[in-house]
């Protein structure tokens, strides 16, 4: 590794992109650092001591809150956040069940929630609905009750485990 | 990851169909811009300073080594204030940045506009006051005769209630004491916004907000500039549940975007938050309850104390409803209910979800089962007894001309199968993760209670919503100041348009006051308010069309649905195939029934409407350990007439999930006035580990006279009676009197 | 700023001795808590959450070495959850998913919280934890490692390599009190494990004393009511064991909860665990 990063900036790589990120604050988060660096505002801060995943990201593919990430830590590692996950014109099956079922109110909390659940339903694709409620205990939604957004998985489960069945599925 | 190749299109969807919100695809893709995403060319970063101390004098302010920080282009106190140095919802009574006297812990004393927010930050903290302080006023009671800290006086309202014959006496009589710890809104999205300056001299305030004018108002008059100088238009509002009725960083941002002429942006951290905001009004309450030995209520005696903290916000009207409100959904003949609003050192109290109902409604219902117990009837029976009905009166003399049906929420709710028995899997035992309990530790309890809930302002307050309809050769707009906090206006404004005109694209313009208020999105009233007002403007659209019609045609239409018919029948022409090529903007203003404050004996026909909710809860306690697993809550709701079914659904659960907070999590802790848990650590949320399957029972639909559609308003009441049936059931479970909220696991355990 | 990423134990180790006030990142779950919160405003940081060595974990004869590194995730959800039962249990209560996805066994010691769950956890199973320099390593228990509430006797050029952990045949249980269900921080906890081979039960004690700290007078009380081939205990010792447990503690009270109600719970968390590790024997 470097020897020494004084006085120099880092690279970060976000959603397939490399952004220079010029030296600043050594304290700014990898959240501060997405929104208001690089105008990724889909992250949301709502807490800052990683209790409501309203800024879930994925770093290497693992799921972890932004704002609990140094920026400069996250440089060499590839940063995924919501606005990755879908195309301009389509929605995932999480995001299509989230609007379906009722699952969105303020939306604040959202974006933080579909990164968890889709990150949780590669690993978990059919959950019961403790398995679901534990996945997203760390996102917390002042709005919703969780109802809808239990329901919302629940949707994309049942769909999965038809689409086994042979359905189109084009992941 | 599955992708369906498919973007939200607005469904079929008039009113009583579940339509999906117009701004979910772009929440969902996480494009929706809330106020803290704004973002300007050359801006800068707001930070405000906030005193630590609950009670001081202000000795002096240095900001000399604050402005020579690099990066820093304002620092300003309260002599920077261009207009008053005060503002208040009800009444002005609050500086907008502490002159002299603090007043409570977290008054803001100056602000900061620098290049970034770590600087901002830095800036604060190189301000040097001198402080001198004084021990603290924060016991509720002592403030009601203790010296005054406000020039006010720290009696905020003193409000009687005499009803009936205040003499008589019961057969039974129970009494009992109860207290209502601070609960916080804790919305996801922290205060934010954006001021930008014109050339003109004007200022442009983007705002996390639940009342566009109200927010002009007080910011013009501490600008000291004319009303329409002061724009104020929404961004998007990450929750407000009564949190975001008050200014907040509103005056802030303005003066330092008006002193650096470049646009300030500003977010409170979580932190901040809870000094940045009112809370839910903290009660001790005590009532004496009267009854005849064949168990109908005779009397109910009451004295509330609210503690409003160091400013009145809207304390005198939350008093107002927890007194109104103090017997409950029950028909009492005789009351007697004394109540005080009153300023301490603490942190100012204000709207929250529930106003008032929510505080007195958990003393209530306690009070009804101990009266049940005490009469050896069942507790549900008991209620329905004594359930108030159309034409009944409330103990203000008000006659119920609208629906009352109480029984119809009780029964429906009392007939619900229970849950299955308690899980043999430790994660769904109370303590969850922790794995502490063991099934033979759980005990089960099941508690119901019942609420009233006021729908709109009351008290002679002139209440009203504006609206504007503009049809442009079949496009359509629909302008309105209403502010969507994510409660689904947006997508009843379609489901209204498509209902009257048939038209099913629609798009909404932002919310500002480039047109009249909307009045607050708070009191369960923007359906009623709002929704009337787009509906009016809708109509009134149709009205120019049919006079347009008739006067080409000769033929007089009426509209039947979307479909406008001759009166003999024959002629027809569906609403949107009329309006093509034509050009309307009608503008609408929607006022409810007027109403009168209470006189001095607390009397007087001061309220509009009135909602009511019943709910059950199923606990599992760990009576040992004190700690508490909601199984379920289930509910029956009066709602006029459901509006959204799957909306419905979003605002019952969601307010269920609040009250479950306040019966078992949620409290804002105290030491001399000061916060011991600004942070969502140790403010405790409820998870979705902790929130239970809510089921619902039965929406209650009996069109209210005179609203809209005839729904009620449907947000508060899953608030209010869910906190009092948890308790009720963990009673139940423990046989312990628990008559403080939140309950803690000590309370049980130790209890 | 001056920001270092170490990709070797030895370059961590020549870091700190080039100026040792130099700060050590690990998962930063607590790190950034503090620096967003303003209670630190770090200027020049290492990084040590890349280095192969401290991710690993491997069997090292009776014992586990678990690198600092490893985070509570895999703790909680790979093989180590079946070798050290209890390690994996307090890891699940820890935080939110996100937060055991990327905090480590050695942040959680080096934070030297009270409430730090998998300290008791350590604690009862007499860990060692293997500090490092440039001087070299030493070998410390987890309560000369933890010295107060939140203070360590880790020297300003020392970084904690290694948790070697004992591998016990008996059963293991940790149980933690919070007013939630989940994402909750503890109020009390208590780990207790045991060894049948040497026949010995140990117990330690989270969030209700400012050091780590073992219930050894109730260990000891209890030895001679056990009956270890039938895995028994007997009914008449669990009134005093439990108070001696709730002895051990020494609680304050806080916002969080008052210290009464800790005493209590943690005495009823030692009775508990015993009762799901021992059968209760009425001895009439």
């Amino acid at each position: 590794m470097d020897k020494d990063k004084r006085s120099t900036g880092y690279s970060l790589s976000v959603n397939d992109t490399s952004h220079e990120i010029s030296k600043s604050w050594l304290g700014e988060s990898l959240l501060y650092v997405l929104r208001e660096k690089l105008g990724l505002y889909g992250s949301k801060n709502a807490c800052e001591q990683g209790e409501c995943g309203s800024c879930s990201v994925l770093m290497d593919g693992v799921l972890v809150c932004s704002c609990l990430v140094l920026a400069a830590n996250a440089t060499g590692r590839d940063i995924k956040t919501i606005e990755s996950i879908s195309d301009d014109d389509s929605l995932t099956d999480v995001q299509k069940a989230f609007v379906d079922a009722g699952a969105i109110q303020c939306g604040f909390c959202t974006p933080g929630l579909l990164i968890t659940i889709h990150d949780f339903l590669e690993t978990n694709p059919e959950p019961n609905v403790l398995e679901i409620r534990e996945a997203i205990s760390g996102n917390l939604c002042r709005c919703t009750g969780y109802g809808r957004i239990v329901e919302a998985v629940q949707i994309v489960s049942k769909q999965k485990s038809v689409g086994q069945g042979g359905s189109d599925d084009s992941s | 990851m599955t992708v369906v190749k498919e973007t939200v299109g607005i469904r079929q969807s008039g009113i009583g169909v579940s339509a999906v919100r117009p701004d979910a695809q772009e929440k969902v893709k996480g494009d929706f811009i809330f106020s803290s995403d704004l973002s300007s060319e050359g801006m800068l970063w707001g930070q405000t300073l906030r005193s630590p101390h609950a009670s001081a004098k202000i000795l002096s302010i240095d900001i000399s080594d604050a402005l020579s920080i690099s990066g820093v282009h304002a620092v300003l106190t309260a002599d920077d204030v261009p207009g008053e140095n005060i503002f208040g919802l009800e009444r002005a009574d609050q500086p907008v940045l502490a002159d002299d006297f603090i007043r409570y812990a977290g008054e803001p004393v100056a602000i900061v506009a620098a290049d970034h927010p770590e600087v901002a930050r830095k800036a604060a903290d190189a301000i040097r006051v001198e402080y001198e302080i004084f021990s603290p006023l924060v016991d509720s009671y002592a403030a009601i005769t203790a010296e005054a800290i406000h020039p006010e006086g720290n009696v905020i309202r003193h409000l009687n209630i005499l009803h009936g014959d205040t003499e008589v006496v019961g057969d039974v009589v129970v009494e009992g004491e109860y207290e209502v710890g601070m609960q916080d809104q804790a919305f996801m999205g922290t205060e934010s916004g954006m001021a930008i300056p014109s050339p003109d001299g004007s200022i442009n305030l983007q705002i996390s907000t639940q009342w566009l004018h109200s927010d002009q108002e007080q910011v013009a008059t501490a600008l000291n500039m004319p009303m329409e100088m002061v724009r104020v238009t929404l961004a998007g509002v990450g929750g407000a549940f009564g949190g975001r009725e008050d200014v907040s960083m509103h005056v802030h941002l303005c003066m330092l975007a008006l002193h650096t002429g470049k646009p300030v942006k500003m977010i409170y951290d979580r932190n901040e938050s809870f000094l940045g905001h009112v809370h839910r009004h903290p009660a001790r309450i005590w009532y004496r309850h009267h009854a005849s030995s064949e168990g109908l209520l005779v009397k109910v005696e009451a004295k509330v104390i609210l503690d409003g903290g160091a400013y009145a916000s809207t304390t005198s009207a939350v008093l107002a409803n927890a007194c109104c409100f103090s017997i409950g959904s029950y028909s009492v003949p005789n009351a007697s209910v004394e109540g005080w609003g009153v300023r301490t050192n603490n942190p100012p109290c204000g709207a929250m979800r529930g106003f008032g109902n929510v505080q007195t409604c958990f003393g209530v219902e306690a009070q009804m089962d101990k009266l049940a117990k005490e009469l050896s009837l069942d507790p549900v029976e008991f209620r329905l007894a004594n359930a108030l009905k159309s034409g009944d009166t409330i103990i203000t003399g008000q006659k119920i001309t609208g629906t009352a049906p109480v029984r119809e929420v009780l029964m429906s709710l009392a007939n619900h199968p229970l849950p299955e028995p308690p899980s043999d899997n430790i994660l769904e035992r109370p303590g969850g993760t922790g794995r502490t309990t063991d099934g033979s530790h759980v005990k089960r309890g099941v508690g119901f209670a019942a609420s009233i809930k006021n729908l709109m302002f009351s008290e002679g307050f002139d209440d009203f919503s504006e609206a504007r309809c503009i049809v442009n050769d079949g496009f359509i707009a629909i302008q309105t100041a209403c502010v969507e906090v994510g409660q689904g206006f947006v997508t009843l404004v379609h489901q209204i348009v498509q209902e009257i005109l048939g038209i099913e694209k629609v798009d909404i313009l932002p919310a500002d006051t480039s047109i009249g208020s909307a009045g607050s999105t708070s009191a369960s009233r923007q359906s009623w308010m709002s929704g009337g007002a787009v509906m009016k403007a809708c109509e009134a659209v149709v009205d120019s069309l049919i006079s347009d019609l008739s006067n080409e045609q000769g033929i007089t239409f009426e509209r039947i649905g979307t479909v406008l018919v001759a009166p003999d029948g024959s002629a027809s022409i569906p609403v949107t195939d009329a309006l093509q090529g034509r050009n309307y903007d009608e503008t609408v203003v929607h006022r409810h029934a007027p109403t009168v404050p209470l006189d001095k004996n607390g009397q007087g026909d001061a309220h509009v409407s009135f909602a009511f909710a019943a709910h059950r809860a199923v606990v599992d306690v760990d009576e040992e350990l004190g700690l508490v697993r909601v199984v379920e809550i289930a509910t029956s709701q009066d709602v006029g007439r459901v509006l959204n079914p799957i909306q419905a659904r979003g605002q019952i659960e969601g307010g269920i999930t609040q009250g479950l907070g306040l019966a078992i999590l949620e409290e804002i802790v105290l030491v001399d006035g000061k916060i011991q848990n600004a942070n969502f650590t140790d403010y405790l949320l409820p998870t979705a580990m902790d929130t239970p399957t809510i089921e619902i029972a039965a929406l209650i639909e009996e069109p209210e006279p005179n609203a809209p559609f005839g729904a009620k308003g449907i947000g508060e009441p899953p608030v209010i009676s869910s906190t009092p049936a948890v308790v009720a059931a963990i009673r139940d479970a423990t046989g312990l009197d628990l008559n403080r909220v939140p309950i803690r696991p000590e309370d049980i355990a130790l209890g | 700023m001056e920001f270092h990423i170490a990709s070797s134990t030895e370059e961590i180790c020549s870091l700190l001795a080039e100026d040792p006030t130099r700060e050590i990142l690990a998962g930063g779950t607590d790190f950034m808590v503090e620096v967003n919160f303003r209670q630190k405003d770090p200027s020049a940081v290492i990084a040590i959450d890349r280095v192969p060595e401290l991710k690993q974990w491997r069997h090292d004869g009776d014992a586990v070495s678990i690198g600092s590194c490893v985070t509570y995730r895999e703790i909680e959800r790979g093989p180590l959850s079946t070798i050290v039962p209890a390690l994996a249990q307090s890891a699940r209560t820890v935080g939110s998913p996100q937060i055991r996805n990327i905090a480590t066994i050695g942040g959680n010691l080096g934070t030297a919280s009270p409430a730090g769950d998998m300290i008791p956890v350590l604690l009862a199973l007499d860990a060692r934890v293997t500090i490092r320099s440039i001087n070299g390593s030493r070998d410390v228990a987890i309560d000369d490692l933890i010295t107060g509430v939140k203070e360590t006797s880790l020297a300003d050029n020392e970084f904690i390599e290694v948790i070697k952990v004992p591998i016990l045949k008996g059963p293991q249980e940790f149980l933690k009190v919070g007013p939630r269900n989940a994402m909750v921080i503890s109020i009390a906890s208590l780990a207790m494990v045991t060894d049948p081979e040497q026949t010995t039960v140990a117990i330690a004690l989270g969030s209700v004393t400012a050091a780590p700290s073992r219930a050894r007078e109730a260990e000891e009380y209890i030895q001679g009511f056990l009956d270890w081939d039938a895995m028994t205990v007997s009914s008449s010792a669990l009134p005093d064991f439990r108070r001696l447990v709730a002895e051990a503690s020494s609680p304050i009270n806080d916002h969080r909860s008052s210290a009464a109600y800790r005493t209590h719970a943690v005495g009823v968390l030692g009775q508990r665990a015993l009762l799901r590790i021992f059968e209760s024997r009425d001895d009439g």
